[in-house]
This record gives C-alpha cells, sequence and structure tokens, in this order.
C-alpha cells in the first residue's frame, strides 16, 4: 500500500507531461465565437447606399460572409484587396461599416472597390456588440442554414480563406 | 507665490475654474458600485490579460459603456454578465460559472482541505499511539 | 575586427561549458559508485571550469549589446542605437534567448556558490550535489543551444540600428526584477539537488536537512525579493494600480514561493526531530518542479499572458523533454527510495511538529489550489470545452479564506514547544491577544463602512503581529530563570522567524487596506482644471510635449492639495517609442507611509482635454514593506551561524 502512496506523485506527473505535451503548439489567440451554431441576432440597420431600413430577414439566403470593417481600421486597408478578388470569385460578401462616419465610408468604397451585396452601417456598434465583435477586420461565416459557422477575428487573406472556405 | 495665491483663491471657490467631470455619471451610488466590481470581473475579450476596469482598448471602452448603460437602465448584475457571455463567450468572466465542469475547479482546493485535516489527525493519532510509552 | 569574432567565442564558450556540465553530470556519480576518490574529486574543477565558460559567454553577449553589435540577431531584436546604456545592458535578458542565458548564468552561479562550500559536506555528499546540479545544467545548457541561442548572425546584410527593447521593459525595475527572481527560482535547484542526494545515496538521515536549510533560506529570499519587486513594477508600470493580478505568469512564480515557504518550515522539523523525512525530499523535489514548470509555461507558448515570452513549438517540446527528465525522474527515484524511511519520534497534538505539519499541509493546499486555478483553463481548452478564465475573483474566494486560516495558526506555532506544549501555560496570552487584535481591528473598521470579512483579516493580521512580539518578549526575558533586565542573545534564525512572519502580517495590512480604502475614478480633464477625489484636490496645470532618448512624451504636471496645502507634485507621460510605434502609460505616483497618490493618463480627448485615471491607495506600500522584512527574515536565517561550521577534520 505505502509503495503505491509513493508512486502516486511520479503517475500525476506523468498525466500532467502527457496533457500538457497536447497543449503544445495550440493556437493560443484563437477564440471561437460564442455564437457558433446559432443564427444571426436580429437587427435594424440603414444602408449606405439609399438608406433603406434592412432587417434580419433581408439577409440573402444562400451562405454568405459577414465582414466588418471600418474606414478609420488600418488593418482594413491590407485586407480590402483580397475581398475584392473574392467578389470576384462570387463569394456574397455582407460588409457591416462598424462605428465609422458614412461619408468616409461612401468614399472608401468609390476609391478602392465595391466587394459587398450589401453595406449596413452600424455605427453605434450595437449589432457588432450583439455580433460578439472586439474590433476590425472580422469575419463571419453564415452557412446555408442561416447558422453561423465560424468567425475570423484579423485579416482575411488567402491563407485564412483556405480554413473559412470549408465552412461556406 | 502668485501662483499659491492664486490657487487659495481657487479653492476658496472664489476664481471659477473648470472642474473635472466625471466620465460616467451614476443613479445612484449602489450602481456605482455595482459598475465598479462588474468591469473588475469582467475580462477584456481582445487583450492579453486585462480586465475591462484596467484595459484601455478600444472594445473595452464599449463594454464599459454598455455594462454603464445596462445598469443605469435597471438590468441586474446576472443579466449583465448574462448578455456578455451570450456575445462572448464564458472566456469574459474572471469568475468562472459554477457548472458540473467547474466543479472540480471550485471545491477541488476544500476537498483538499478536508483531505488534508483527515492526514493531519491521522498522522497525529499514530504517532501519539507510539509515543505511549 | 577582432571584435566581430566575440559572438562566435560566446558561442564557442557555450558548447565546452556544456561538455563540462555532462562532464560533471557524470564523472562524480561514477566515482560514488565505484568509489573512486579520484572521480568524485574531479566534481570541484569541473565546476569551476564551467562557471567560467558560462561568465565569459554571458559578458560577451553583454559586450554586444553595449557595443551595438547588431550583426547579432538577438541583439538586432532587443536593442537600438538610441537606447541608453543601463538598458542596453538589462537588455540582454529583455528576449527569450538572452533571459534563458541569464538563467543558465544563475545556475552557474549557485553551482560556484556550492563549490566554494565544500568543505562544510562530508566528502561524497558535495561532489554529489554538484552533479545532481551538473544534470539542470547540462539539461538547460542543451535547451538554450539547441533551441534558442542568443549568438546567431544575421550575415552579410547587418541592419544598422536595431528593433529596440520592448519599452515596458525599459524601467529600472526590469533590470533587477529578472535576475533576483531567478535567483530564487534557480536557487531552490540546490535543496533539490540536496533531496535527490539523499535519495541516490539512501542516507535520508537528519543531516541532509540540515545541510539543505540555509540553501533554502538563501533561494527563498531572493525569490521573495523577486515577487515582491515584480510587484512593485507592475503597480508603477503597466499603468493600472494593481499590484497583483493573478496572472498566470505571476501564478508561475508564486507556487514555487509557496512549496518553499512549506519546505523552509519541513526542513526544520526534519533537522530538529527527524520526522516528516520523505515528505521534506518530495517537497524539496516538488519545488524545484514548480519552478521548472513555470519555466515550461513561460516559454512554451501555452498560455495568454501579459508577459508570456514569444512561442516556438519546438522549444516547447524541448524544455517539457528536459521537465520529464529531471522531474520524472526525481519522482521516480523518489518512488523507489522513500519506501526505506522511517521515523521514531512522537508528538502530541501540540506539539511544535503539529503545528509545523498543519503549516505544510495548508502550504500544500494553498499551492495546489493556484496550480488547479492557473491550469485548469488550459485543461479546459485541451479537452475541446471551450474557453475559460479564472482570474482574481476566483482566488480571492477560494485562495483567501484558507491563506487567512494558515495566518491564524502561524501566530500560535512559536509558542509550541517540541513534542508537547503545556495548553495552561499558553492560553492566557494567546486569548488577551486575540481579544486586542480584534478590538484594535474593530474600531479601524468601525471608523469607515463595517466589514465582517475586513474585520476578521485585520484581526488576524493584528494577532500575527501582537503573538510574534509576545513570543519574543517570552523568549528574550521571561524564559528561563531569567530577570527582567537580563538581555540575553537569542539565535539570528529565531529573529528570522520574527521578522519574516511580523513581515508577512504587514503585507496582510497592505493587502487589506489597500482593497477597501482605495478610491480610484476615471476622469475628464483639461489644463487648468481640477478635481476633487477621497479628500485630494487635484489640479491639472499644464500639459508639455517632452523628448526623451528614444520617445517622445506629453508629460501632465499636476499639483494635489490636501486642506489647502501642496502634498504632490504628479507628473503623468504618455511616451510613444518611436521605434517599435509603441504608446507606453507612465503613472505618477504620489507615495507616502499610509496612502500612494496614483496619478495616469488615459487617451486624450478633444480639446486638449485628457482622460486621467486617479487613484488612492491606502497603505499601499505595506504589501512590499513586508515583502522586504520577509526578505531580511530569509538572508538572517541563510546566514545564521549554526550553518557556517567547516567540516570537523577526523
Amino acid at each position: 500500500m505505502k509503495r503505491i502512496v509513493l508512486f502516486l506523485p511520479f503517475l500525476v506527473f506523468l498525466v500532467l507531461g502527457v496533457v500538457f505535451y497536447f497543449l503544445l503548439g495550440k493556437d493560443t489567440q484563437y477564440m471561437p465565437s460564442a455564437l457558433i451554431g446559432q443564427p444571426v441576432p436580429q437587427f435594424q440597420l440603414v444602408t449606405l447606399k439609399g438608406e433603406q431600413i434592412k432587417q434580419t430577414d433581408d439577409l440573402p439566403k444562400g451562405s454568405y460572409l459577414i465582414n466588418f470593417w471600418g474606414t478609420w481600421c488600418p488593418s482594413c486597408h491590407v485586407e480590402h484587396p483580397y475581398l475584392m478578388t473574392l467578389a470576384e470569385q462570387g463569394v456574397t460578401i455582407i460588409g457591416i461599416d462598424y462605428k465609422d462616419q458614412q461619408a468616409a465610408a461612401r468614399q472608401w468604397l468609390r476609391d478602392k472597390g465595391n466587394p459587398y451585396t450589401l453595406v449596413l452601417m452600424d455605427e453605434l456598434g450595437q449589432f457588432g456588440l450583439d455580433m460578439g465583435v472586439t474590433g476590425a477586420p472580422e469575419t463571419f461565416v453564415v452557412n446555408a442554414e442561416g447558422k453561423i459557422a465560424y468567425r475570423l477575428q484579423g485579416v482575411l487573406n488567402a491563407q485564412s480563406w483556405q480554413v473559412i472556405k470549408a465552412y461556406l | 507665490m502668485m501662483k499659491q495665491l492664486l490657487i487659495g483663491l481657487v479653492l476658496l471657490g472664489l476664481v471659477n475654474t473648470t472642474f473635472a467631470e466625471e466620465r460616467m455619471t451614476f443613479r445612484s451610488e449602489l450602481n456605482q458600485v455595482r459598475y465598479q466590481s462588474l468591469i473588475k470581473e469582467l475580462r477584456c475579450p481582445k487583450c492579453q490579460n486585462q480586465n475591462l476596469a484596467d484595459s484601455n482598448s478600444g472594445i473595452s471602452v464599449d463594454l464599459r459603456q454598455q455594462v454603464h448603460n445596462m445598469i443605469e437602465s435597471g438590468k441586474t448584475d446576472q443579466e449583465i454578465v448574462d448578455y456578455m457571455v451570450a456575445r462572448y463567450g464564458t472566456f469574459v468572466l474572471y469568475r468562472p460559472q459554477n457548472t458540473p465542469a467547474t466543479f472540480l475547479l471550485w471545491y477541488g482546493p476544500f476537498i483538499l482541505l478536508l483531505g488534508g485535516v483527515v492526514l493531519f489527525v491521522a498522522v497525529l493519532m499514530k504517532n501519539r499511539g507510539r509515543g505511549s510509552k | 575586427m577582432t571584435r566581430f569574432m566575440f559572438p562566435e567565442i560566446g558561442q564557442f564558450s557555450l558548447i565546452l561549458a556544456l561538455f563540462f556540465a555532462v562532464a560533471l553530470a557524470t564523472l562524480p556519480m561514477v566515482g560514488y559508485f565505484r568509489q573512486s576518490r579520484l572521480l568524485l574529486n574531479t566534481a570541484r574543477p569541473l565546476t569551476h571550469i564551467m562557471v567560467c565558460l558560462v561568465v565569459i559567454a554571458f559578458l560577451l553577449l553583454a559586450w554586444a549589446f553595449i557595443t551595438d553589435d547588431f550583426s547579432v540577431l538577438y541583439v538586432s531584436q532587443n536593442s537600438n542605437v538610441d537606447l541608453p546604456l543601463r538598458y542596453k545592458f538589462s537588455a540582454v535578458w529583455g528576449g527569450h534567448e538572452g533571459s534563458l542565458l541569464l538563467w543558465v548564468l544563475i545556475l552557474a552561479l549557485w553551482c560556484l556558490a556550492v563549490a566554494l562550500r565544500l568543505d562544510s559536506l562530508p566528502q561524497t555528499i558535495g561532489p554529489l550535489v554538484l552533479s545532481v546540479l551538473g544534470w539542470v545544467a547540462s539539461g538547460f545548457l542543451a535547451f538554450l543551444l539547441f533551441t534558442s541561442s542568443p549568438f546567431v548572425r544575421i550575415l552579410p546584410d547587418v541592419p544598422t540600428s536595431g528593433g529596440d527593447l520592448n519599452p515596458l521593459l525599459q524601467d529600472i525595475g526590469l533590470i533587477l526584477h529578472p535576475p533576483i527572481l531567478y535567483m530564487g527560482y534557480v536557487g531552490f535547484s540546490v535543496a533539490f539537488a540536496f533531496a535527490v542526494v539523499a535519495l541516490i545515496t539512501g542516507n535520508l538521515n537528519a543531516y541532509w536537512a540540515r545541510w539543505a536549510r540555509p540553501w533554502t533560506a538563501a533561494a527563498w529570499a531572493s525569490l521573495t525579493l523577486g515577487i515582491t519587486l515584480g510587484s512593485w513594477w507592475a503597480y508603477y508600470e503597466l499603468g493600472w494600480g494593481g499590484w497583483w493580478f493573478w496572472d498566470p505568469v505571476e501564478n508561475a512564480s508564486f507556487m514555487p514561493w509557496l512549496a518553499g515557504t512549506a519546505l523552509l518550515h519541513s526542513l526544520v522539523v526534519t533537522e530538529k526531530r527527524g520526522v516528516f523525512k520523505s515528505w521534506t525530499v518530495l517537497l524539496a523535489i516538488f519545488t524545484f518542479s514548480l519552478s521548472l514548470l513555470g519555466t515550461f509555461l513561460v516559454r512554451s507558448g501555452v498560455l495568454t499572458s501579459v508577459h508570456a515570452f514569444a512561442a516556438d513549438p519546438t522549444r516547447g517540446v524541448f524544455i517539457l523533454a528536459l521537465l520529464v527528465v529531471l522531474v520524472g525522474g526525481s519522482l521516480l527515484l523518489y518512488a523507489l527510495r522513500a519506501g526505506q524511511v522511517r521515523s521514531s519520534v512522537n508528538f502530541g497534538f501540540s506539539g511544535r511538529e503539529a503545528w509545523l505539519l498543519l503549516n505544510n499541509i495548508l502550504l500544500s493546499v494553498l499551492t495546489l489550489t493556484v496550480l488547479l486555478g492557473t491550469l485548469y483553463p488550459l485543461l479546459f481548452d485541451a479537452l475541446g470545452m471551450g474557453r475559460i478564465s479564472v482570474g482574481a475573483p476566483y482566488f480571492n474566494a477560494v485562495f483567501g479564506p484558507i491563506a487567512l486560516c494558515l495566518m491564524v495558526f502561524m501566530a500560535i506555532g512559536p509558542f509550541s514547544k517540541w513534542h508537547h506544549t503545556k495548553l495552561a501555560s499558553w492560553w492566557i496570552p494567546i486569548l488577551g491577544a486575540a481579544l486586542l487584535s480584534m478590538g484594535l481591528a474593530a474600531t479601524i473598521v468601525f471608523w469607515q463602512t463595517f466589514d465582517w470579512l475586513t474585520w476578521c483579516s485585520l484581526s488576524v493580521a493584528f494577532w500575527v503581529m501582537s503573538m510574534t512580539l509576545l513570543d519574543w518578549f517570552n523568549k528574550q526575558f521571561m524564559a528561563g530563570k531569567q530577570r527582567l533586565n537580563q538581555w540575553r542573545t537569542l539565535p539570528s534564525r529565531y529573529y528570522a522567524m520574527v521578522i519574516a512572519h511580523f513581515g508577512m502580517a504587514i503585507s496582510l495590512v497592505g493587502v487589506i487596506m489597500v482593497s477597501v480604502n482605495s478610491h480610484e475614478t476615471m476622469l475628464k480633464m483639461s489644463p487648468g482644471g481640477q478635481a476633487e477625489v477621497g479628500g485630494y484636490v487635484f489640479v491639472f496645470d499644464s500639459m508639455e510635449l517632452i523628448k526623451g532618448p528614444n520617445y517622445l512624451s506629453d508629460r501632465g504636471h499636476f499639483q494635489v492639495y490636501q486642506q489647502g496645502h501642496l502634498v504632490a507634485d504628479l507628473h503623468p507621460e504618455k511616451r510613444f517609442f518611436t521605434t517599435r510605434q509603441q504608446v507606453m502609460t507612465e503613472a505618477a505616483l504620489g507615495a507616502g507611509f499610509t496612502r500612494d497618490l496614483y496619478l495616469s493618463l488615459g487617451e486624450k480627448l478633444e480639446d486638449g482635454a485628457w482622460g486621467v485615471r486617479i487613484h488612492i491607495k491606502s497603505f499601499v506600500r505595506w504589501i512590499w514593506l513586508g515583502g522586504l522584512l520577509m526578505v531580511l527574515g530569509g538572508m538572517l536565517a541563510a546566514f545564521d551561524k549554526r550553518y557556517r561550521q567547516k567540516r570537523k577534520k577526523a
């Protein structure tokens, strides 16, 4: 009996060691969204062009991306050309102009091109809050059933697209 | 000298001066206390390891504002916590929820303590028995 | 240009150091089993050479920093032409590679210290202890050379200036904090080595405890100082006025401290009474294992923390392997050997043995609590159950009460006698001290809003103080057949205990007061404006733009008045470091014995206004004052005369 007790610290340590081994190389920054598997939250937002009110029902029926961006966000400059490429490939992207000025946003789209099928203004960031956004850019994948399948924090590029594609 | 005189006047309220304003106003002192303790228990979802109170990042400023609004509009602490968890996940709670999965976390130390006390008594009984010559 | 050879020489001396470390790890061991005096005696010269080589490597790296040798990758990443000289030197340990070299350097210096005191140990024990330290040194030198060499060059395109040191580290607190913290971390390797040698030789008598005691006390004092400095640094440099965050990296240094504290106490029992022998051995292994675990957590990238190093999976695998060999190996050895121990001493419920056993149980529970809280989010994530955070509210709720329990017994322990204490002789002073403390605490608490938890914890703090003083008075004047005016010389190890316990109580007072009696607000202030916080009037005089050596800064001028008197001039800054494009907040402090005025700048608002964060921190300095007293206690214990006798010539 006593001998078993003496082996106990060694055994506990071995278990810990195995756990540590599996922890290695994990991305500690990766943060899954709390909304995975849920439908897009209710909203009423104004479109950037034409100033119509849009609701959750107005969202596309198939799978699509929701991209949060803003003219104040440096990484969005980096991301924008890739969004254009995706749009050319026929990917549906809903743009949410997050905590931004209407005039600046319009200018941005005129200068750089518009990859979005629909752009909604979230001036106060309330919709961003409901989506659990922590900054811009952030991109959500909504699948054909209208459920949120994946969330990417940071720049969408060719590399991260490989991961995202699978969720569409 | 002049400056000290001036400040003396200011303190006596004889000179008009711009006073600092609170960044946030509350309807009651209780609300302010609730606000202070809530923003200390909520984690900034984007920072390395900071609570909302300590962080100056944009999202923390927004979330502090949201907590403030919710408190002032009469929401309970639990409602505010649930609101945050629904959007940002359990990651934002520095005080982990009490669920079966966190049972060991919350009660483990006290189970260990109990084990320790049992061990303490056992060792002493054994030693005392040996000691009676 | 000979200087361009220096990094290669540095690399080469590290390689040689590894060879000597491996020799040190093997030759004396072989000598012990073959009973060869000659091989055993190689331990000392091998240690000396290894230490010299590591020192050379370290100095060459420092030289590369001081002379701005940006052809060295590590220098170019962590230094800059404009960096002030003192920070160029401290930048040596500003990143992973260099701080690991510092780790190895400090281990080497501990080896040297043991080698110099070799004559105080029996002829077989000393070389074996050095040999076990040689295992640790081999492991870390290999880790340094194979995964993280600081001497890697970038040739032929040498940058003209470097990427600059992380601004967070450009501070006096961070020049001192890592070396002293590592002194503590690594210092526990000596106690570990003694324990392992006791297991190898099967010589698990009380002697090893006696030899290990001063080394453990010295390491413990360093670790205490390191943690105290780290807490002070976080307080004034991170800019939000906290002094302890329960951050995983802080916990990584706190766990060895808790275990080390338990070890200090259990070594006493093992030495004096020959009990808990196998437990003390396990605790010595456990303490150093926690140091290694901390190193693993901080450097393998499994944690999210403000302080963690940039991670690289190969490093993680290497250091995990190191952990498995050193910790797993010693625990296996323990399992195989510790069964032979028998203790034959008896003691009762009131004996000092019982109190120290309780101390060890509570400290172990506390250590495991911190371990649980630190690892739980990692395990949670590893099992795919999502991500959770375990922070201050958890530790305050779980760690706090158990720690308070420990402090209650900490006050009584010193009163007790070995084997058995006559209860009747001490319950009157205990009751007196308890009533006095509760009364005093009540007066202070009633002065503010009453809170029973505050009252309890303050009572405990005062109780520890009064009991400690009472015990001292008793031993100084009353014990034996002394008259009151006679002064007897108590041993310095007794004063060590008194001072350390008193320091703990002082820290506790600081912790309680700062948490219940502090004010904090965030204000919007413009130059010329003023605000009243907790009875102090803060006047915002002006802002100016100043230029530092490697940064630009917005500096505020504030005056603080209390009842019309100027009490402090505060100059908070918002620094913009040009090379790294990073903004740093430099808080301004009006330090005081009973309160700190703490002011830091938030974001710049419209019309020259600023967000300003103002704290009044009550008794916050007591936390570190208590820490310093504990350090003093630890030093006194380490340098007690009793341990300095040389080995008697047979």
